[in-house]
């Protein structure tokens, strides 16, 4: 069974339709990377997943279990949302992290809050804390866990996000085009964590404009355009073969 | 003669510093109310509230403060602010309450909605409340960009609160101005304006020192 089962996701905005039926599973411990043109939708189907949006048809399921169906979703609560949440993280191209905490309180937050919410807070402390500081020196930030984000590059900043993402240890990890902010040369450490990530088996959906990286860490890659799902397949496949003329056409760019 | 007037300047004083202390413990958190009503999606609660802080802030202090100690007895042909020195300085706090609540909610609202739609969203993904995302994450950021314009209003204030005496309430100045009857001396009045600038430097080394503290993030 897959992990992540995904069908016919519609979503307009105003009068523009901007996911026009997607539909893809995906498989415990794959990597998927979606690619595309700018505006083909692939931010909004992200935005989907980690209920940022609310699809207006389609259904989401994980682990065979149906989280998201549009046809009953005026009957979900704010607590069915957060709790859904918890199976997808989402690393944002812009990082957001919070200004105001270090680098190990980004990270330690989230689970810090629904550990407090659950009432064991005091039991959990310092679990919480030994695996932020654990996550943060697999991203190589140990020597920066105490520093806040405006002291931290472009690079490191992006790994905190990562880092903070994996403290609620999400079935999902969702990234969008997390290297598109950065400068050249702090890429490579980004895309070299997700590599690393990659090979430990982290699930992981990959918005990426980074080609190469796609073809080399993505089991499965993902076409977009105009809203659909024009060709999906192994990597390599739809990287270095593609089938559809619009594929082509879009990989003659790189 | 010093000794004299220094007594009687710090008799208004106290009424001067007890109308500001009582403004801001008021107004502070009524702003608030009043920030969140003036960005809501509802056009009920946002059109209205919008409208009272058009009319509040596009209009005098001193005309406020005239049309709050009169208007209800003129209008309800009742006293509702109770008698003598008590109730003019009630219907003035009330009046100043009102005026800066809306001053200070119109700081509130530019201050949340300066605070990026990403850590919102950062929040929702982590699977946070929206109380704890505006607890644990918008609202020391909020405070750290008003905490400038903020304290603009709060040392405006402290000179504010000399029109109360247009409804005989006796603050400082009217303590100064009086000896300019009983005695024919100008300099108290003189000596009232030492009062003020000794509080607002002091309010000035508080509120430098709160903007320290945040300097920490950015
Ligand atoms: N909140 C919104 N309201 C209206 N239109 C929106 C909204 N969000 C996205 N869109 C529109 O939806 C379309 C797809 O946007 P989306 O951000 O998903 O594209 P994308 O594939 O991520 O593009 P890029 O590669 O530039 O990031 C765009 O035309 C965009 O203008
Ligand atoms: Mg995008």
């Amino acid at each position: 069974m897959s992990l992540l089962s995904v069908e016919n996701i519609t979503k307009t905005f105003e009068d523009t339709e901007v996911l026009k039926g997607i539909g893809f599973e995906m498989n415990q411990g794959e990597v998927l990377s979606i690619i595309g043109s700018s505006g083909s939708g692939k931010t909004t189907l992200l935005r989907c997943l980690n209920f940022l949006e609310s699809p207006d048809t389609g259904t989401i399921s994980v682990n065979g279990q149906l989280l998201f169906d549009a046809s009953d979703k005026g009957k979900m609560t704010e607590a069915d949302i957060r709790r859904n949440r918890l199976h997808f993280g989402l690393v944002f191209q812009s990082f957001n992290l919070f200004p105001q905490y270090t680098a190990l309180e980004n990270v330690m937050l989230a689970p810090r809050l629904l550990a407090k919410e659950q009432g064991n807070l005091k039991d959990k402390e310092e679990e919480i804390r030994s695996q932020g500081e654990e996550l943060l020196r697999q991203m190589g930030l140990s020597d920066r866990m105490t520093n806040y984000p405006h002291q931290l590059s472009g690079g490191q900043c992006q790994r905190v996000a990562i880092a903070r993402a994996l403290a609620l240890k999400p079935d999902i990890l969702c990234f969008d085009e997390p290297t598109s902010a950065l400068d050249p040369e702090l890429t490579g450490e980004v895309l070299r964590v997700i590599r690393e990530l990659a090979t430990k088996h982290t699930t992981m959906i990959i918005v990426t404009h980074e080609m190469l990286f796609a073809r080399d860490v993505a089991d499965h890659v993902i076409f977009m355009d105009g809203g659909v799902i024009v060709e999906q397949g192994l990597a390599s496949d739809v990287i270095d073969n593609p089938q559809n003329e619009r594929t082509k056409k879009f990989l003659s760019r790189y | 003669m010093f000794y004299e007037v220094t007594l009687s300047l710090i008799g208004g004083f106290v009424t001067t510093i007890e109308l500001f202390v009582l403004t801001l413990v008021f107004a502070l958190p009524l702003g608030l109310i009043i920030s969140f009503g003036s960005m809501s999606r509802h056009s009920v609660l946002r059109v209205p509230i919008r409208f009272l802080i058009w009319i509040i802030r596009g209009t005098p202090l001193l005309l406020q403060l005239l049309v709050f100690y009169y208007g209800p007895g003129i209008i309800l042909h009742t006293n509702i602010w109770g008698s003598g020195d008590e109730g003019r300085f009630m219907a003035a706090l009330v009046a100043f309450v009102i005026n800066y609540s809306c001053y200070f909610s119109e700081i509130y609202r530019g201050g949340i909605q300066s605070i990026p739609k990403g850590q919102y969203e950062a929040g929702e993904v982590l699977g946070l409340t929206k109380s704890q995302i505006f607890f644990k994450i918008v609202l020391l950021q909020v405070i750290k960009r008003i905490v400038p314009p903020i304290s603009n209003e709060v040392i405006t204030l402290v000179k504010d609160t000399s029109l109360a005496r247009v409804i005989a309430v006796y603050e400082i100045i009217w303590s100064g101005q009086a000896f300019i009857k009983s005695a024919g001396i100008i300099w108290p009045l003189f000596y009232t304006g030492a009062f003020y600038l000794a509080f607002s430097g002091l309010l000035t080394v508080l509120f430098a020192a709160i903007e320290k503290k945040l300097e920490y993030f950015r």
